[in-house]
């Protein structure tokens, strides 16, 4: 269990962590709204990129030496702090990848590759992200089966409704994200993950955007995979897990062959190291590794209710503000939703208005989100999303919301 | 008729004008509303430019031994942009086009300012363009 520190929401203290923060882009104050994409890092993040390269680089799991065990301890222990961190049952269950699409590309290729059969049905909420949808459609095409989508609702939610009449299919997979990064919504995951498994699917569920802003218990969901990324969550690039359960985890074949998944080479035939290194092969990002366990501590010590509470009040005031505005259409208004807000303005190309706030100096997401059958499905090309992390301002959404104003006014 | 580089030079003359980034844009603006329309027969998808976030169609006809460029785009600072590479290159004879040095684009301050994958849209239009150019001059030979 984490222990909450004492320290009450303190903004200002949040925001002097993040010295990326603290600049003038094209001569104004930068206002970073960019988060669904890559979050910025606190300062404990930074320093302890810095910190393992100056006292205890060296390749893990190999070396007899001192600095070796060194950094394959805090290797293991960051493993162990997403245990806790997801809640899983064993920190063998934890696989480190690269980020979210690694983790999906791996349960497509390693369990896919192995137990998918021609026929088989996997389906795939019509709100994925495309590293949720083309990882599932690579392996369906090889093996002869078929990806279909669970469509979504006006809302921004998931068709429930059809989504009970897809299960009749009898599909062997769910694809799923727990947060959508177009829309914002927050999936009922929980109750996906048991109707599937009533009929005897299986559930990935995409945790990309979720790590950031909530509480992940893994085996209260009952997922029997779960993907993260590390950047999106004030961790380093290149860093991310895949939880599995770990009876699932054992039947599956390797995703890669190399150094450290082995437990021995012949030409005769190998055989696979135990869980999690059978997944693990070569040498990884080790830093990465390392410092998304540091990330993790860091959310853990201002809390994720303190920082999802935080998020839900801006989100709040961003959409009231913008409201104000003539001409505001926001997508995707679930009642559940976590801090983004995607939106157009009549008469405005979001690529346009994007240029104008970037003049202005901030930082949002136009287009489609890699998650293009979310646009197809509103009949719209792209959206403004403006998505927001624990260290925004309330004041910075009034600079927004006036830059979206004074765009709209120059454009239209 | 004037040539490619003194209407080159005419528009980085416009362009400094304005002191501003604002200025700049607002021009850029009109210049994209006042982009004669494109035919819709052409506005379609094997008329797109890849490479551009926003949607850019771009048309091309030989009349004479002149090419003639029509463009549209569903992005009002992208049509802006457009015009400024349509100005100079429109009505000339196919190997104009292609030794054409699109250089001027840097004096206007504009690229500085253009995301970089703005700015690769913009190099994926004056490719297309000379694409066009290369295209004609082929069949003429
Ligand atoms: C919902 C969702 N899934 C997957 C990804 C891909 O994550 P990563 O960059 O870690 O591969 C993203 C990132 O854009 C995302 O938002």
């Amino acid at each position: 269990m984490i222990t909450k520190p004492e320290t009450k929401f303190d903004l200002e203290a949040i925001r002097n962590e993040f010295p990326i923060l603290n600049q003038k882009v094209n001569g104004q104050d930068l206002v970073y709204f960019d988060n669904a994409a890559t979050s910025q890092k606190p300062k404990k993040v930074i320093q302890a990129i810095q910190d393992y390269y100056q006292n205890i680089n060296a390749n893990i799991h190999r070396g007899v030496h001192k600095l070796s065990q060194l950094a394959t301890d805090a290797y293991e222990a960051s493993r162990k702090t997403l245990q806790e961190h997801l809640n899983a049952r064993f920190a063998h269950e934890i696989i480190f990848t690269t980020g979210a699409s690694q983790g999906v590309n791996l349960v497509a290729r390693a369990w896919g590759g192995k137990f998918l059969k021609s026929g088989d049905i996997i389906l795939v909420s019509g709100m994925e992200h495309h590293s949720n949808i083309v990882p599932w459609q690579i392996i369906a095409q090889e093996k002869g089966a078929e990806v279909l989508p669970i469509p979504i609702l006006e809302s921004g939610e998931l068709d429930l409704e059809a989504f009970h009449e897809l299960l009749k299919k009898n599909p062997v997979l769910v694809a799923v994200n727990h947060v959508s990064n177009a829309l914002g919504t927050i999936n009922p995951v929980k109750e996906i993950i048991k109707l599937s498994h009533e009929k005897g699917a299986l559930v990935l569920v995409d945790g990309a955007q979720s790590l950031p802003h909530m509480k992940i218990d893994v085996q209260d969901l009952n997922a029997d995979f779960y993907v993260v990324s590390g950047h999106k969550a004030y961790g380093p690039t290149g860093s991310g897990a895949l939880y599995g359960k770990e009876d699932l985890l054992k039947e599956m074949n390797p995703y890669m062959g190399g150094g450290e998944m082995i437990s021995e080479v012949k030409f005769s035939g190998s055989t696979w190291a135990d869980l999690p290194h059978k997944f693990e092969a070569g040498t990884p990002h080790i830093e990465g590794g390392i410092v998304l366990g540091k990330a993790i501590d860091w959310m853990n010590e201002i809390g994720l209710e303190e920082i999802s509470r935080h998020e839900n009040e801006l989100l709040i005031y961003a959409q009231s503000k913008l409201n104000e505005l003539e001409g505001f259409r926001p997508i995707g208004q679930a009642k559940n939703k976590a801090s983004v807000l995607s939106f157009l303005m009549e008469g405005v190309h979001p690529y346009d208005l994007g240029m104008i706030l970037d003049q202005l100096g901030i930082a949002v997401r136009t287009g489609h989100h890699c998650a293009q059958p979310v646009m197809d499905s509103y009949k719209i090309p792209g959206t403004i999303r403006a998505s927001f992390a624990v260290y925004n301002t309330k004041a910075e959404i009034d600079r927004f919301v006036q830059g979206v104003q004074q765009a709209c006014e120059m454009l239209r | 008729m004037e040539s490619i580089q003194e209407i080159q030079e005419e528009i980085v003359d416009d362009f400094a004008l304005f002191e501003d980034w604002m200025g700049k844009y607002n021009h850029l603006i009109d210049l994209g509303k006042d982009l004669p329309e494109i035919d819709d027969a052409y506005k379609t998808d094997d008329h797109l430019i890849k490479g551009c976030q926003s949607r850019v169609w771009l048309h091309a006809d030989m009349k004479g031994e002149k090419i003639h460029f029509s463009a549209d785009s569903d992005a009002i600072i992208t049509k802006g942009i457009i015009s400024l590479l349509i100005r100079p290159l429109n009505h000339r004879s196919p190997d104009e086009i292609l030794n054409a040095d699109m250089g001027f684009v840097d004096e206007i301050g504009l690229k500085e300012h253009l995301s970089p994958t703005r700015a690769n849209g913009l190099v994926s239009m004056i490719k297309q363009m000379k694409t066009y150019a290369l295209a004609f001059k082929a069949k003429s030979l």
